[in-house]
């Protein structure tokens, strides 16, 4: 028997991983992290992290027959995960704070109160599996249900943190995990799957900045160009924009056109063909290896450069100051900066960081894209 | 499980238990019948009364049952103002009161109301000389004869004194106090008193209000004459009953209770003092309830305290939480100017009637290993 805290954000996937935890003979404590000043409004069924998510929390608990408190991390909250997030918008970058909000909050504020319970380890609902190798070390592994994967959403989690945590959720399938909580009468087993953002629960990312957050950066009009620099049109704003984005850039042209990159110190935003989102690599921010040492250089992966992405044949540079190189086998399309470049080995995750730019001057690749379509 | 937090609820004592089970078993009837079923019920509710009266030095006829302690301090507080609309539409509470209180004066708010605060010292008490600067149309002051959470005994006499010359009349929240001091309402002064049962070893779901010599009030619950017109409803008779052996058993004990209970909270006191050199313990200045110690622990949060000590065998109190249940620095501390960093450190003790000396020396090792690890989760964070 060990001695277990479980986050539980009050959704189906942590409440059930807590609850098998219980049953399965350990003792475990929960813990919710309030993120956010709740105020008194009433919050879309979807949002986690909201008041009524708390009572289902709750609700497990007194089920299941263990403690539950709720713990303050609104400042950790705030200065990890919203503020990156704001100057990431505010920088041009499309940020994906999920990874942040796992590597700060979860596997970072909640690890350093194992002690205060006198727990062993951390139990989540992240479907992923972590192996304990023969030589001692460990290994974050792919999720079983490959299309509940979310192991890309855990590479920025500190790599000593995996001695430390387990993920029942690992080997089952979500239909698997509904069931569990029906069997062991958890009132939260049908609820809905909460898609978007936690604190953007409508999906509407630049009114929640803008209105809710009060930001002004990234709002300001200006220019939408080719890769000439040749002005096509007027842009609401760069927070209105991602990389590969086609709808809703109001300009026309002969072929569909898509961002291919957003300049914030010009307040510009790059428009081109299709074919012109292609790079032959990126480059990232400083690594997060899940590993006890760096790859060696020109090491074969598998690199995934958003949360939906096939992963792609490719090989690592680390360099000496913990930025990583990915050169595809062939270009992947619409690499955006903020999101999270992971390496894959097989199942295992080799590591993660942030995607920092496309590889190669993005003018001669645009240049060269836009010169292809005209052959074409 | 050591339980050191019966300021949020003691346990009720086992004559209580006995008589509010004979109560169930035997006293069916509604003792507003005028059958001689109904006359047994009533002379059980009767002899409650008497018995909570006796606890506070009031009359019997003073004494109206309601629900507890947010039921009184509504009731009190909204029926006075009420009924002296016609002199003045505004009320004046202290800072430090309990959340009851500001609940009622927010309705009264919405109602058109004026409300006015009495500000706090750092030591946790009121200065009664704010009484001679409320406006004009001030009509009732409420405040708490002892704060729950620092359990600093507020000067409500000299409150009352000073009201009376303007013709205030004033409210105390006695809920804390109850069982644990000597009330005299005689020389306490106090207009509108609230009690509540299990404060004091009684059920929860009933206290009483005391209405002294007849002070203006009307009632919230209407539509039938229960207690003298002044609360509408079939009253809680178990709970009452088993409210009036708390009081008659809280008044018996309450000079010995005290004393024991007082060299407790000493020793209490020099053992976090012991664990933790910069310990800081609010309210030392004043007089404060034999039972309660509020300590702060710099660099520990109470949050992590709180479920540190639980894991540990030990049940306290955080100063307050918000509607999440998380943890937030006490407006009651923060009304005394403590700076926040210190508020968020903030545990409340309070130790009752299954309190021990055993348990008293037992708990002193567990807070000081609470206070390691939770100082040291606070550092990893930063």
């Amino acid at each position: 028997m060990s001695r277990l805290l479980a986050a539980m954000s009050g959704g189906v996937d942590s409440g059930v991983a807590a609850a098998l935890m219980a049953e399965a003979g350990h003792d475990v404590t929960g813990v919710t992290l309030k993120l956010w000043c709740y105020g008194k409004s009433p919050q879309s069924p979807r949002a986690c992290c909201t008041l009524d998510a708390i009572d289902d929390a709750r609700s497990v608990a007194r089920r299941m027959g263990f403690p539950h408190y709720v713990v303050e991390a609104e400042e950790v909250f705030r200065a990890r995960v919203l503020l990156p997030f704001l100057d990431d918008y505010a920088a041009g970058r499309t940020p994906y704070p999920c990874a942040l909000c796992n590597q700060h909050l979860k596997f970072g504020d909640l690890i350093s109160r194992l002690a205060l319970t006198g727990a062993d380890a951390l139990v989540t609902g992240h479907y992923a599996r972590i192996e304990r190798r023969a030589d001692s070390t460990h290994a974050l592994l792919r999720a079983v249900d490959g299309a509940k994967d979310q192991s890309y959403a855990l590479a920025l989690i500190p790599y000593d943190t995996l001695s430390r945590v387990r993920f029942p959720l690992g080997a089952l399938r979500k239909d698997e995990v509904r069931e569990h909580g029906r069997r062991l009468s958890l009132s939260l087993w049908d609820k809905p799957e909460s898609m978007d953002l936690c604190f953007v629960p409508d999906g509407d990312y630049a009114g929640f900045i803008t209105k809710s957050l009060g930001e002004t950066r990234g709002s300001e009009p200006g220019a939408i160009e080719d890769a000439e620099g040749r002005r096509l049109g007027t842009h609401r704003g760069i927070l209105h924009y991602t990389v590969g984005q086609r709808r809703g850039l109001g300009v026309t042209a002969g072929e569909p056109l898509y961002v291919l990159a957003i300049n914030a110190p010009r307040n510009t935003v790059t428009v081109g063909p299709k074919a012109a989102l292609d790079a032959p690599g990126l480059v990232t921010g400083p690594a997060n290896w899940l590993m006890p040492a760096p790859p060696a250089p020109g090491a074969r992966a598998q690199v995934k450069v958003r949360y939906q992405h096939a992963p792609a044949a490719a090989r690592l540079y680390p360099s000496e100051d913990g930025t990583v190189e990915v050169r595809f086998d062939s270009p992947q399309p619409a690499i955006t900066p903020g999101q999270l470049c992971v390496m894959y080995d097989g199942e295992r995750v080799l590591g993660g960081a942030t995607i920092g730019s496309a590889l190669g001057d993005e003018r001669d690749a645009v240049a060269r894209a836009v010169a292809d379509s005209a052959r074409a | 499980m050591i339980y050191l937090d019966h300021n949020a609820s003691t346990p009720v004592r086992p004559e209580v238990r006995d008589a509010i089970a004979s109560c169930l078993g035997d006293l069916h009837a509604n003792p507003s019948s005028l059958h001689r079923e109904g006359q047994r019920a009533r002379a059980a509710l009767e002899r409650a009364r008497d018995q909570v009266a006796a606890l506070v030095a009031a009359r019997s006829d003073e004494v109206v049952f309601v629900s507890g302690g947010t039921e009184g301090d509504h009731q009190a507080l909204i029926g006075a103002a009420w009924a002296l609309e016609a002199r003045g539409r505004r009320v004046a509470i202290s800072r430090l009161e309990h959340h009851a209180v500001h609940g009622a004066a927010e309705v009264l708010e919405r109602g058109g109301f004026a409300i006015s605060h009495l500000a706090a010292t750092h030591e946790g008490f009121v200065d009664p000389a704010e009484v001679d600067s409320l406006p004009e149309d001030t009509t009732v002051i409420s405040l708490m004869l002892a704060n729950n959470e620092t359990g600093v005994i507020q000067p409500v006499a000299g409150v009352a004194e000073r009201a009376a010359r303007r013709g205030i009349r004033v409210h105390t929240d006695a809920v804390q106090a109850a069982g644990k001091i000597p009330i005299d309402l005689e020389a306490l002064g106090a207009d509108y008193t609230v009690i509540s049962a299990h404060k004091l070893g009684g059920p929860k779901g009933v206290g009483a209000l005391i209405v002294r010599g007849g002070a203006p009030l009307e009632s919230l619950l209407r539509g039938s004459g229960h207690e003298r017109g002044r609360r509408g409803g079939t009253e809680n008779l178990p709970g009452i009953v088993g409210f009036g052996v708390a009081a008659e058993l809280a008044a018996r004990d309450l000079m010995a209770e005290g004393t024991r209970l007082l060299a407790l909270r000493e020793r209490l006191e020099a053992g976090l003092t012991a664990a933790a050199s910069d310990v800081v313990i609010h309210g030392t200045r004043a007089p404060r309830l034999p039972n309660t110690v509020n300590a702060s622990f710099p660099g520990a949060r109470a949050d992590h305290l709180l479920m540190a000590l639980d894991a540990r065998g030990v049940a306290v109190s955080a100063g307050a939480a918000c509607a999440s249940g998380a943890v937030e620095p006490s407006p009651v501390l923060t009304a005394m100017g403590i700076a926040c960093d210190l508020a968020i450190c903030a545990l409340r003790f309070s130790l009752g009637h299954t309190t021990t000396v055993d348990e008293i020396d037992l708990v002193i090792p567990r807070i000081a290993d609470a206070v390691r690890v939770a100082r040291s989760a606070a550092g990893a964070r930063a």
